[in-house]
């Protein structure tokens, strides 16, 4: 228990490290973007938003830092994230809550299949090292350093186009309304496979390589030739010693390298127009929507947070070590 | 080096690399920015890559990004792991809440995903050049190394011939420089080539979601602008290709040097094949590894 309130105190901190950062960063945009703003909605804003503005960059002059900060705090606390500049006159909570549901159902389940399926075939390979399996190895190199938006244009180029079953954008058939019969569900799954499959392919290699490793290293320790010695069926040494042992750190692994998945596969969501989080950054990139660019690393760095904490439970559940010390 | 097959291919094409970037823009047969009447033409002898919607020569466009692309891994990469020693054998070293606090701090830059981090600091920058991208990428990412550097400075500062230093009155100063960080020379040389990987790719998203060096051509600025002209609708497949295979290229290139050095560190993870068997070459003594499973 003692281990999950350690985990829980150090998810805070970083929320804290999250919103200060998110405080001060728009602290160096130069000039005054707000202003700018109002200049281009003509005076439709109304006050109050005009003033949720001010306390979000900063500009508020006539207060401290401090006041500032803490205005900034509760803000945030009301789940005010303030105007987003490119869907005016929408707040910017409204247009992640549109986004997010696209983004937790693509990148989440695809990257929790990559992980369990990269897992599985490391294992194998580790253990059948000095055969063929060695020769996956080059392979996952290089799918491993390519960027996930490539592979996903590559994709596009080589699976979609007229007369194909893979649509090349959007999540859904244009025309439908979101809802929860079998056509809109179809529609769905036909037009996540394709980005899904593009992330798979890229997210799976990592884990190869990371739990390869690890077999590698374990299966020359002595309980492993002990349970061999045993005359213990191939299999069991394998899964039951082997591997129980080498997913440890690699479970450790995925939850340390989610902060870095994530921000890959947002951007397969670019290439095919995904209507997610990944695909709203990019607008707001492009369109300077600041208020936009600081919700969505907020909603991200929780959601990767909360991704964390999942994976401890999993490491308690997995590893007696980490129960023994409570 | 010449029995590290897979060290040996990484770093002579890491040297390819390099030099492309210090010539590739004179190299360039055409200006990369430069119009011309070849509107969207695939690769010809005299467009080897074929041209843009301009006209722009994209063998030029890709050749002049290389040094972009160098540039900007390589300043990251040597901030990231300057950084990481720094934090990472200090946070190794020292005991109590000093050591702590590091640690902690690693962790939460480890925690907050990294690429939107970098992409609302630097789209709120005043000016975006290779060199602030670069600092940027660099600032943020040497947690991962300094939580590795960490784990093995721990490791060390227990060893009994850091204690004799430290018992011969040795300064903390020396026993850091002269007695941990040799021993640390693997673990820094593959986080830096992991970060310079990073960094990369990272630069290359960053300029393929409109955040870049203004003017200046990189490999995710061709893409940007593939992708932004719908090349793929056109079947323009020559517009995209070569840019995501160069990086491709590099970052395995980065990986071979990286499986070397680990290699180097834990004998276990050498492949079979390099081990087993006699290899007959000049100047070895071929050595036979028994079976261990």
């Amino acid at each position: 228990m003692s281990y999950l309130l350690k985990r829980l105190g150090f998810y805070l901190l970083t929320v804290w490290a999250a919103v200060t950062i998110n405080f001060f960063v728009p602290r160096m945009i130069p000039g005054d973007p707000v202003q700018a703003l109002i200049t281009k909605q003509r005076g439709q804003m109304t006050s109050e938003a005009v003033r949720s503005l001010y306390v979000l960059f900063g500009l508020d002059k006539d207060e401290s830092l401090a006041s500032q900060y803490f205005s900034y705090l509760g803000q945030l606390l009301r789940g005010d994230l303030g105007m987003s500049f490119t869907f005016f006159p929408s707040p910017v909570a409204d247009v992640i809550g549109d986004g997010l549901p696209w983004t937790v159902g693509l990148v989440g389940i695809t990257t929790v299949i990559g992980f369990f399926l990269g897992t599985a075939a490391g294992a194998v390979v580790g253990w059948r090292r000095g055969t063929w399996a060695d020769s996956l190895i080059p392979v996952t190199t290089f799918v491993s350093s390519i960027p996930y938006f490539w592979l996903g244009l590559v994709a596009i180029a080589l699976l979609t186009g007229p007369g194909s079953f893979f649509p090349a954008s959007g999540a859904y058939e244009i025309g439908l309304v979101p809802n929860w019969d079998w056509q809109f569900i179809g529609s769905t799954v036909q037009h996540g496979l394709l980005p899904a499959f593009t992330i798979l392919v890229s997210s799976v290699s990592g884990w190869i390589l990371s739990m390869r490793n690890m077999m590698v290293t374990v299966s020359s320790d002595d309980y492993v030739t002990v349970a061999h010695a045993k005359g213990l069926p191939e299999r069991r040494v394998m899964l039951a010693y082997a591997a129980r042992n080498a997913l440890l750190p690699n479970v450790s692994g995925f939850a340390l390298a989610l902060g870095f998945i994530v921000g890959g596969t947002l951007l397969v969501e670019i290439v095919f127009s995904y209507p997610g989080l990944g695909l709203q950054l990019f607008q707001a990139v492009g369109a300077k929507d600041y208020p936009l660019l600081q919700g969505i690393f907020l909603i991200i760095t929780l959601s990767v947070l909360l991704a964390n904490l999942l994976a401890d439970v999993a490491y308690l559940a997995l590893d007696p070590r980490t129960r023994r010390e409570a | 080096m010449r029995h590290n097959r897979k060290a040996f291919i990484g770093l002579v094409a890491l040297g390819v690399f390099a030099v492309l970037a210090v010539v590739g823009p004179w190299l360039a047969p055409f200006e990369p920015s430069m119009r011309s009447n070849a509107l969207l033409q695939p690769p010809s002898s005299e467009h080897w890559f074929g041209t843009t919607h301009l006209g722009q020569d994209i063998f030029s466009q890709v050749l002049a990004g290389t040094r972009s692309v160098v540039f900007v891994g390589a300043v990251a990469g040597i901030v990231a792991t300057v950084l990481s020693v720094l934090v990472g054998v200090t946070a190794g070293y020292l005991s109590g809440s000093a050591g702590e606090g590091l640690s902690a701090l690693s962790n939460v830059f480890l925690v907050i995903p990294a690429l939107p981090l970098i992409v609302i600091i630097t789209s709120s920058l005043p000016e975006t050049s290779n060199l602030t991208i670069a600092l940027v990428i660099g600032l943020t990412s040497w947690a991962w190394n300094a939580r590795v550097l960490r784990a093995q400075t721990l490791s060390l500062r227990r060893r009994d011939y850091v204690e004799a230093a430290r018992a011969n009155g040795e300064s903390t100063w020396r026993i850091v420089l002269f007695e941990i960080l040799p021993n640390l020379y693997a673990v820094i040389a593959s986080g830096f080539v992991g970060t310079v990987l990073f960094a990369v790719i990272s630069e290359i998203t960053l300029a393929f979601i409109g955040v870049s060096d203004a003017g200046g051509w990189n490999w995710g600025t061709v893409l940007y602008w593939a992708q932004s002209q719908q090349a793929l609708a056109q079947g323009a497949w020559w517009w995209f290709v070569p840019a995501g295979l160069a990086i491709a290229l590099l970052g395995t290139a980065l990986s071979l040097v990286n499986f070397g050095i680990d290699e180097y560190v834990n004998p276990r993870l050498r492949t079979r094949s390099s081990l087993r068997g006699v290899h007959m070459r000049v100047g070895f003594t071929p050595v036979l590894i028994k079976e261990s499973s």
